[in-house]
């Protein structure tokens, strides 16, 4: 098996982007990966597609390639494949490629990420973020997604203890960061009261804890770590691409408080890559809502069960620490577009370890960690990267 | 929700029909063909009989909603619950019958059967399970 380094990345703003269509920002996303590379589309073997919706969204199917034909590159008939793990599309759409690079199959692919949310109104969007749990026993009994993830936090706060002022810390800091990031949804700062006094969507959840639907896309470009020095001057290597999945319902979990997902997605990648948590400075956590980040924090191995709470709390965690989170403003203030999201977080941390980050770079950065979950937990990835030196 | 998606689920929705393994004991809820608790559960396909739940629980973890589920809108707000059935297996239902600042975790709970949701304004209605809280004998409703 070939060692996968990523040459290139890039994405797009995300936000509102009414007057752009899905296969501009998907083609927006790639170019600018295989620019920040030197990559000619002539060179890639195959194109992958992280996408939640696309059928729900927009009615359109069939995206991968769509995106390829508008790009140009229809008269090279690659593969081009959509992937769709719910939130975790991205990250699992990059495990393939990855897979494909590693097996020698392929040599160089683009692997983007995207999702076109605000064409349908608010209502609408909520129903079909919720079509990635399940609709037969949970939906179907009064569930939403922030309804279901406030299950979780309610017996987080019964069993170990945690406070509804630590999970809203999480929130806060991800604004602080994402004004430091021109690609985020939201640059504006928010304190922790206007966190706690939002409006309420799932007790203890507030209408600040929770990621917005944004549009959006990513691309990385990635090649064998052994040739990549032709085409980038700072490759950044895959150390471990790892996915875990459980039980469809929070309902079945084996303890409600932990995504058992993530704690196995992290044992492996850890195992994988001969790193360990204190050895990560910055780490990209799916905070689609406010208590995943600080539950990731636990799963992920960085704070022991019932401990991040108090780690956020106490701060620490922002831009200057020891480990720094969610540096790009995470899912609740760069944005959330289902599909680009696992793409986008690792772009994020390829940027940092490139020390190309502007006014948010981590100094000094040399290993970083990814974590992107599907649905309340169903699926979990968990990708480290490294600088090479 | 199509009307024969939900059709075909009535008899566990109504009559709360689970299964139970027949090599382990082991309760589950919605009913599942293959135990996923048997270390060799290959053995259990098509080994797991049908139970019916008592219907009694206690809550294990709850929000009140208020940004609803599709086609919960007109309940607002409305409290969200996981429930611990006395067999075992956690169940996602809405609570009734209850003022959710005295909604507790541990609360105990009992099945009522009620009307979920309508698709639409001329379609079927959706009937099923949701939980109400179990009054002491000298207690009285209202």
């Amino acid at each position: 098996m070939r060692e996968v380094a990523i040459l290139g990345v890039g994405q797009t703003k995300f936000g509102e982007l009414w007057d752009r269509s899905f296969r501009e920002i998907g083609i927006e996303a790639g170019f600018a990966a295989l620019q920040s590379s030197k990559l000619s589309s002539r060179d890639l073997s195959a194109l992958y597609i992280g996408n939640m919706a696309s059928g729900t969204y927009i009615d359109q199917e069939h995206v991968a390639p769509l995106v390829l034909d508008y790009s140009g590159l229809a008269g090279h008939h690659l593969p081009s494949v959509r992937v769709e793990a719910g939130g975790a599309s991205g990250a699992v759409a990059l495990h393939q490629g990855y897979l494909a690079v590693a097996s020698g199959l392929y040599d160089f692919v683009v692997v983007g990420g995207a999702e076109k949310m605000t064409d349908v109104p608010e209502e609408r969007g909520s129903a079909i973020a919720s079509s990635a749990v399940d609709q037969e026993w949970e939906t179907v009994f009064g569930a939403t997604m922030p309804g279901l993830w406030a299950l979780i936090a309610q017996r987080h706060m019964h069993e170990h203890g945690t406070k509804r002022e630590d999970f809203a810390q999480m929130a806060v800091l991800d604004h602080e960061h994402a004004g430091k990031n021109p690609f985020a949804h939201y640059r504006n700062k928010i304190s922790l009261d206007a966190v706690l006094s939002s409006t309420p969507v799932a007790s203890p959840l507030g209408m600040l804890d929770c990621a917005p639907s944004s549009d959006g896309a990513a691309a990385v470009v990635l090649g064998p770590l052994e040739r990549a020095r032709k085409f980038t001057d700072t490759p950044i290597k895959i150390s471990a691409s790892q996915i875990a999945t459980d039980t469809m319902a929070v309902m079945h979990r084996r303890d409600v408080t932990t995504l058992d997902a993530t704690v196995l997605a992290a044992k492996r990648a850890f195992q994988r890559s001969g790193l360990e948590p204190s050895k990560i400075q910055l780490a990209e956590v799916h905070d689609s809502y406010s208590i995943g980040g600080l539950i990731a924090l636990e799963d992920l191995g960085f704070f022991p069960k019932g401990k991040a709470g108090g780690a956020l709390a106490d701060g620490g965690l922002g831009l200057g620490g020891k480990l720094v989170l969610n540096p790009s403003g995470g899912l609740k203030a760069q944005g959330q577009p289902f599909g680009a999201v696992g793409i986008a977080q690792v772009a994020e941390i390829v940027r940092q370890l490139r020390g190309e980050a502007g006014d948010r770079q981590v100094s000094g950065a040399t290993a970083g960690l990814a974590h992107n979950v599907g649905g309340t937990g169903a699926t979990a990835v968990v990708t480290i990267l490294e600088r090479v030196n | 929700m199509s009307v024969a998606r939900f059709w075909r689920e009535t008899l566990r929705r109504y009559n709360l029909g689970g299964s139970k393994c027949t090599e382990c004991g082991k309760v589950y809820f919605p009913p599942r063909s293959v135990c996923p608790h048997c270390t060799t559960h290959r053995k259990t396909m098509g080994r797991l009989e049908p139970v019916q739940l008592s219907g009694e629980g206690e809550v294990f973890s709850y929000s009140v909603v208020h940004e609803a589920a599709d086609g919960f809108e007109m309940q607002v707000p409305y409290v969200l619950a996981l429930v611990r059935m006395k067999e075992g297996p956690i169940l996602t239902a809405q609570l009734v019958d209850v003022d959710p600042k005295d909604v507790a975790i541990g609360m105990p709970v009992k099945a009522a059967f009620r009307k979920l949701k309508a698709e639409g304004a001329g379609g079927v209605i959706h009937y099923g399970y949701k939980f109400a809280p179990v009054l002491s004998p000298t207690e009285k409703v209202g």
